[in-house]
């Protein structure tokens, strides 16, 4: 236990010398959550344009009082679709004859042509409702009855989380604040565990009586203070600055940051004994942590194929961006986030066990 | 005398390369062994059996009468290896205080006890500094230093001059010549041949064997040559 200690002291000691380090773990993920914040805050309402050929003047009509929606109308088609070429203009709508009509998307912003579809399937949805009101209308009046009175449905809405300005980067902010919880410990505790095979200590280490678990718990205790330090740095800037609402308990939050830290540790102390050099542990980030991201839930689950749903599941932080994504934005408790909690610890229990195994190869016993 | 290592047939190969062969070698209580070989002769891989970094394919080693690898043994083995092994952005004091915590020494013996090691090495007013300002000598130094923690009864050093000034190290010969008389057992790696004249006993390392083990000058006799740089050369030329 005093060894534990010894060694998690050294650590922190360490890393409190190498400034540059520091500044990295608590400033990056701070600059990096203020920049997603903008970009997301600035694009939440995509207007579109939308280009006519001889389109009759009640859809026009209606288009253009669609918010967001501009028109523009071209008396041919093919200078509609230089329009299109130059980016003037997302989709062309043409008539071609009585009911008939073509679009024509520009499509290089997928959300731009949906927006386009959306909104011109509900003109003439809405279009055929109102000229069926009409008929309504004409038909009650020729039956001799009292037309219904036309009243205008009220909607009032409300939000379980957030309100009408929740933007995308709210969603997807519990599972940013995991994935720099997981990359700079990763990289920074593999790369110290390397620095000292390269340098010899770790040899000099091992020639003193300590015991190969008691160096996997010293990072293991270090690293765990470093995460709870970075861990209320970022939440409690994204909740004072950002204004990022957490629905459940924060206490929760810092226990599955804790815990993706430690499997971040032990795998980071487990894949840099396949590295040789600090930029051949920078080579594992596309092959370790770029797929945590992938599998986060910021691309949903559900448009996975199935055998890709599959790869999530052996990825720790899929089950840490469930869990974070229930407590923030669901204000779910430790009876929903159990399960993700025990997966984490297996992944815990598995790699800690792996590592101390694994410093075998330095000294065998 | 106690005999404080005893190899017996050690054999260690790394994959196909058979680095030792069949290793015997003892060293007793108030002795200075002088290992030698040229590079890559295994010098490094008989301290790595001894410490029991490595086991050893067939025979075995006894440090202190116990058969290695056991890692309680540790804690009575001071140990120098050939690159300095230090945490350059501390100071030269957390780094001694982190190995001897390591060790294991008491805590009320902590300060006494790097202050004893720093003033051995003559490093007494440097302690707190960092170690990354510290020039080659000077990390030299403080990696003898760490050796020293706790008095340990066996003091393994592998090449601990590399770097250091004439007048450094022969204080440092003297200090380990008082050690020895203390009654500690020193086991020394050296290619510097005229430290080799300064130890007990000489055992020279070639092709995975100890070709040659005696008191420098016996050795000197036994191949007619006027020193150990000669007994080097000529036994290698023998072992070609």
């Amino acid at each position: 236990m005093t060894r534990t200690l010894a060694i998690a002291k050294r650590i922190l000691m360490e890393l409190m010398r190498d400034k540059r380090t520091l500044a990295m773990m608590f400033l990056a993920p701070v600059l990096i959550l203020t920049l997603l914040n903008y970009v997301f805050t600035l694009n939440t309402t995509p207007s579109v344009e939308i280009g006519t050929v001889r389109v009759e003047q009640v859809v026009t009509d209606s288009l253009k009082d669609t918010s967001h929606v501009h028109t523009k109308s071209y008396d041919s088609e093919d200078k509609a679709k230089s329009a299109l070429k130059d980016k003037d203009i997302d989709a062309i709508l043409t008539q071609t004859g009585t009911n008939q009509y073509q679009i024509r998307y520009g499509n290089t912003d997928a959300s731009k042509t949906s927006m386009a579809r959306q909104v011109i399937n509900a003109t003439f949805s809405k279009n055929k409702v109102e000229a069926m009101a009409k008929q309504n209308v004409v038909l009650a009046t020729q039956a001799g009855q009292q037309p219904a009175a036309t009243s205008s449905v009220s909607i009032s809405e409300k939000y379980n989380y957030g309100d009408k300005n929740t933007t995308f980067f709210d969603t997807i902010m519990p599972i940013f604040m995991g994935f720099f919880v997981f990359m700079f410990v990763f990289l920074i505790s593999g790369i110290s565990l390397l620095k000292e095979r390269t340098t010899g200590t770790l040899s000099r280490l091992l020639a003193t009586p300590v015991r190969r678990s008691e160096i996997v718990y010293g990072y293991m205790l270090s690293y765990a203070l470093v995460a709870i330090l970075q861990t209320a740095v970022i939440v409690s800037f994204t909740i004072t600055l950002l204004h990022v609402e957490v629905l459940g308990s924060i206490s929760l939050l810092f226990l599955i940051n804790i815990l993706l830290a430690m499997v971040a540790l032990a795998l980071g102390l487990l894949v840099s004994t396949l590295a040789a050099s600090e930029f051949q542990m920078i080579q594992f980030i596309p092959i370790v942590v770029v797929p945590q991201m992938i599998f986060s839930g910021i691309i949903p689950f559900d448009s996975m194929a199935s055998w890709a749903q599959a790869i999530g599941d052996i990825l720790p932080m899929k089950y840490a961006a469930d869990a974070m994504n229930a407590v923030v934005l669901q204000g779910q408790g430790f009876s929903t986030i159990w399960g993700q909690i025990v997966a984490l610890l297996i992944f815990l229990v598995v790699l800690t066990g792996a590592n101390i195994f694994g410093l075998r190869r330095y000294r065998k016993v | 005398m106690e005999k404080v290592i005893s190899l017996e047939k050690v054999a260690k190969s790394f994959g196909n390369l058979k680095v030792l062969k069949d290793v015997d070698l003892s060293l007793e209580t108030g002795e200075i062994l002088g290992l030698l070989g040229p590079s890559g002769a295994g010098k490094s891989t008989v301290i790595n059996v001894t410490l029991g970094v490595e086991k050893a394919d067939a025979g075995t080693a006894y440090v202190f009468g116990e058969a290695m690898p056991k890692r309680e043994l540790l804690g009575k083995i001071g140990y120098m290896a050939q690159s300095d092994a230090l945490y350059e952005a501390l100071t030269a004091r957390a780094n001694l205080k982190f190995f001897a915590e390591m060790r294991g020494i008491d805590k009320k013996d902590l300060d006494a006890e790097i202050d004893r090691v720093a003033g051995v090495v003559s490093l007494g007013d440097f302690l707190d500094q960092a170690v990354s300002g510290f020039s080659g000598g000077m990390k030299r130094r403080l990696s003898l230093a760490i050796a020293l923690l706790g008095d340990p009864k066996l003091l393994v050093l592998d090449e601990p001059t590399v770097g250091i000034d004439p007048a450094l190290r022969r204080q440092i010969w003297a200090e380990l010549h008082k050690m020895k008389k203390q009654g500690h057992a020193i086991l020394v790696t050296t290619h510097v041949m005229d430290e080799a004249e300064l130890v007990d006993r000489v055992a020279l390392l070639m092709g995975g064997r100890v070709i040659a083990n005696d008191g420098p000058k016996q050795l000197e006799e036994q191949y007619g040559v006027p020193s150990i740089e000669d007994v080097f050369l000529k036994a290698e030329e023998e072992t070609e």
